[in-house]
């Protein structure tokens, strides 16, 4: 049987470190991660949603399938993938969404991309077809290789198909805005999240914080009701400008540093705006990543230079030594000719 | 020693490891009273809660700090002696089987709450401390962690991650993966790493998720964040009667397909309701083929809307009979039954055996229907507990050991089942782990390219091969050798073994 992925395996074995391959989806997120090398090896070819049932909660679709496609395919079935992964409103693909590893607004109250992958079908380094993981919510048979292919960027292998748990969409949503300094809302959203409310996302910008409530019609009423603030009629467009950076802050392309901290970091001590997402979690701030770095780590985080910028020093925190020890050796356990977009993640491997 | 490449094809021999001089280097690691070598000191160490299993080491360590566990680590590194760690050795699978030319590393001495924060909702705890024990620390606050395995007052909070264990709560709230913010351990070289972080994402690939479930052969737990959720106003469980098994397993697809996300939604088979309720009283349905526990929680609206809904689907479904707790003492009542269907096999029974597949919903009641004839066939008895929202299967076949011939048939009865499971789609193993029992079941599972890659990537933590040996990922000759040579689409899965 002819079959698209018998050419990517040739592919790979015509490979070699001194002509490595990019892989790439729709490209939506070339920007994101160290400079694109390599010929590039696109996936769109491999497309389709090869099963979906919504009483198990999982879909499975090959890596070129449009982000698109599968959330028109849920959205039928009054389903989601509730981490909301952004395509940016470029033609995102869901092999690149799950190597990209990026999760949207409500991130923070449902969980990460990486929390819904249950299983994936990559094709390593040595053109191998490798299954991990399964269709089936519970699975602890071998080491969870599934999840480590989230966010990997396609330095580990040709992710092939995936199988994510989907949700089904909140049947009642509301978005309500407070008037509030960076301080308080840091401790507004914290104190929120300690209490059992269906608070779904929180975004902090030019001290007003918007919180987007989710889930059963009653305890969405109820919730208004507790927390007060104003209703914003608009609140779908808000969240989804956000989740795919459209609003005016995302607008230019100045270095765009995301700072990943515990949710309880007092406001950081960086100059100008900031947009404060996840209960306090992920900040976003313009300005140079090395200033980001430094705040980030001393509030016991991370920073990643998302967006722009001068890439030279790195676009992820650099790895203690042990750390980055591992990392190479699990990058040669996949790919040992280091074929996959060399450097992509870190300029070492 | 051998070299990587081999390390997946065949059991490392380690019946070169001098006790005598291994107990002499680690006396000085530890205080006296923590290292144990007296065969009869070495006895509680021999299993875990699967006690077919047993195996004596060469000495248990009881390490009291994480600088104790590097030491540990560090000496039987240079002199290439397996380390077994445990928890509270109440796996199910044989995790913590010692090697018998290794030591057991036992984190249970390091059980304290280090930190916990209402603000933040997170505890860092040593690695010894109870899953229960958390969320008792947190209750002040109107906080617990969810993941609630039925052990929960015994199993170690170290062990719950190296399963990645889940309750019957975890439909809803995840498993250990999805509540573990950051995990700190010790490699077999003696190196601290900190996998996570106390926010929301770490730099690298996500090696955290990697840590969670790899039963000890990656790295010794040393420390570990948790998330803490704030704990509903109100929960409410619905208890559905059924006359037939399949009406049951549809009606679990229905409420999940009609857009609920049940807190749980946990299924027993008459046989289970039978054996449990003389203990527990719970009030469950004996003449019903199989009951639905399916509860709802959160606010008081949220939870009086849900369950009006549930209700609707499970009648729809054709249910004889429903009742809604009424308070909490009913709702635990109804509960008590659930969590006590172990022990209550265990009085029934001289043994019994516990799977843990899990399948698609859908196949629920294929699998009842399957297991129904396998008990005629090999002529034991089965009830049957499910987390049916996860299609986690909990068969338990009784046995009696002492019969000649009862164990051998309650493997091969198990065996089935488990592959069974691989054939509908699912895994051998949803939340017990491979550990040393489950080889057989990988062997059908994975093929040898797969395997491998485990192999390489516990190589990628542990080059030498020390950490919990001969478990989790079983070597190519190992599984020829099983003769569970699966000819898959044409294709003989490990053509490069010999075989015999
Ligand atoms: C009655 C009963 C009910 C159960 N119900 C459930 C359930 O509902 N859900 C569920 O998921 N499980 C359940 N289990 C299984 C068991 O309780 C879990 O697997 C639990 O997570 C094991 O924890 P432990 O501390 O006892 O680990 P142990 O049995 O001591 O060890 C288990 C594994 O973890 C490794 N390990 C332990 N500590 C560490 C550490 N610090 N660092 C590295 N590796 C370590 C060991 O090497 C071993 O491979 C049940 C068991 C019993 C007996």
């Amino acid at each position: 049987m002819a079959d698209i992925t018998d050419s990517f395996a040739e592919r790979i074995r015509a490979a070699s470190p001194a002509k490595p391959l990019c892989i790439r989806g729709g490209g939506s997120k070339d920007f994101y991660g160290n400079a694109l090398v390599g010929d590039l090896l696109d996936t769109r070819a491999h497309a389709g949603i090869v099963a979906y049932e919504p009483t198990e909660l999982v879909i499975t679709a090959r890596c070129g399938t449009p982000l698109a496609e599968v959330e028109a395919a849920l959205a039928v079935r009054e389903q989601c993938l509730p981490f909301e992964p952004p395509s940016f409103g470029e033609p995102a693909t869901l092999g690149g969404v799950v190597a990209a590893g990026l999760s949207g607004p409500r991130r923070g109250a449902v969980g990460s991309l990486r929390d819904f992958v249950l299983g994936v079908e990559v094709m390593d380094g040595e053109s191998r077809r490798l299954t991990f993981g399964g269709q089936v919510m519970k699975n602890v048979a071998g080491f969870d290789v599934a999840r480590l292919m989230a966010g990997s960027l396609g330095t580990l292998g040709l992710i092939l198909e995936v199988s994510l748990k989907v949700l089904p969409r909140p049947v009642a949503e509301a978005t309500l805005r407070f008037e509030m300094p960076q301080g308080k809302a840091i401790e507004a959203m914290n104190a929120w999240a300690d209490k059992p409310l269906p608070i779904a996302a929180t975004c902090w910008q030019d001290d007003v914080l918007t919180v987007r409530l989710a889930g059963a019609r009653a305890a969405v009423a109820a919730a208004r009701a507790k927390l007060g603030g104003e209703f914003i009629d608009q609140g779908a467009a808000f969240w989804e400008a956000l989740r795919q950076h459209r609003c005016d802050f995302f607008a230019s392309d100045d270095a765009l540093p995301r700072l990943s901290v515990p949710s309880i970091a007092p406001p950081l001590d960086l100059p100008g705006e900031q947009i404060i997402e996840w209960g306090g979690s992920q900040r976003w701030w313009r300005g140079d990543v090395s200033v980001a770095r430094k705040a980030a780590s001393v509030a016991g985080g991370h920073a990643v230079l998302f967006r722009g910028g001068d890439k030279t020093a790195g676009v992820f925190q650099p790895l203690p030594a042990p750390l980055m020890a591992i990392h190479k050796r699990l990058k040669a356990a996949f790919d040992p000719r280091g074929v996959f977009n060399p450097g992509r993640l870190y300029p070492d491997f | 020693m051998p070299s990587r490449h081999h390390v997946a094809e065949r059991d490392q021999d380690f019946s070169d490891v001098d006790r005598v001089a291994l107990i002499a280097e680690l006396v000085r690691q530890v205080p006296a009273a923590n290292l144990l070598a007296d065969p009869e000191d070495l006895k509680p160490y021999e299993c875990d809660g699967l006690s077919a299993y047993r195996r004596l080491p060469l000495a248990v360590v009881l390490a009291e700090n994480e600088a104790q566990v590097a030491a540990v680590l560090k000496t039987c590194h240079r002199l290439g002696v397996p380390v077994v760690a445990r928890g509270s050795g109440t796996g199910l699978s044989a995790g913590v089987l010692p090697h018998e030319h290794g030591i057991v590393l036992s984190l249970a001495k390091m059980k304290r709450i280090l930190h916990l924060d209402p603000v933040a909702r997170v505890a860092v705890v040593e690695p010894g401390v109870r899953n229960l024990a958390i969320s008792e620390a947190a209750a002040p606050h109107g906080l617990y962690y969810a993941p609630d395995p039925s052990s929960q007052i015994a199993c170690s909070i170290g062990g719950n991650v190296a399963e990645n264990a889940g309750g019957v709560h975890c439909l809803k709230y995840g498993l250990t993966v999805h509540n573990v913010l950051r995990v700190r351990g010790v490699t077999i070289e003696g190196e601290a790493i900190e996998l996570g972080s106390h926010a929301l994402d770490a730099p690298g690939y996500d090696l955290l998720a990697l840590m969670i479930g790899s039963e000890g052969l990656l790295a010794v737990v040393t420390e570990v964040t948790v998330k803490l959720v704030p704990k509903p106003e109100v929960a409410r469980v619905i208890m559905a009667s059924f006359d037939d098994v399949q009406k049951a397993g549809d009606a679990v697809a229905a409420i999940i397909g009609s857009g609920i996300i049940p807190a749980g939604l946990e299924m027993m088979d008459q046989p289970a309701t039978a054996a449990v309720e003389p203990f527990v009283k719970a009030g469950y349905d004996l003449n019903a083929e199989a009951i639905l526990l399916c509860e709802s929680d959160g606010t008081p609206e949220e939870v009086e809307e849900e369950i009006t809904r549930m209700r609707a689907v499970l009648e729809g479904c054709g249910a004889t009979g429903i009742r809604v707790s009424t308070d909490e003492a009913e709702r635990l009542r109804f509960w008590a039954g659930r969590k006590a269907a172990f022990p209550a096999a265990g009085r029934i029974s001289a043994d019994y055996y516990c799977m843990d597949g899990t399948i698609p919903r859908k196949r629920l009641g294929d699998m009842l229907r399957a297991i129904a004839g396998m008990e005629r066939k090999y002529g034991l008895r089965c009830i049957n507990v499910f987390h049916a929202g996860d299609g986690n299967l909990h068969p338990l076949i009784l046995y009696d050991a002492n019969v000649p011939g009862e164990l051998e048939r309650t493997e091969r009865f198990g065996a089935e089942i488990l592959e069974l499971s691989v054939k509908f789609g699912g895994t051998v193993t949803g939340e017990h782990g491979v550990g040393f029992e489950k080889l057989p079941g990988m062997c059908a599972q994975f093929d040898s390219a797969e395997l491998s890659a485990f192999h390489r990537v516990k190589a990628a933590f542990d080059p030498a091969g020390l950490l919990n040996p001969g478990k989790a990922v079983p070597t190519l000759h190992r599984c020829a050798e099983l003769g569970r040579m699966h000819v898959h689409a044409g294709e003989l899965k490990f053509p490069d073994i010999e075989r015999f």
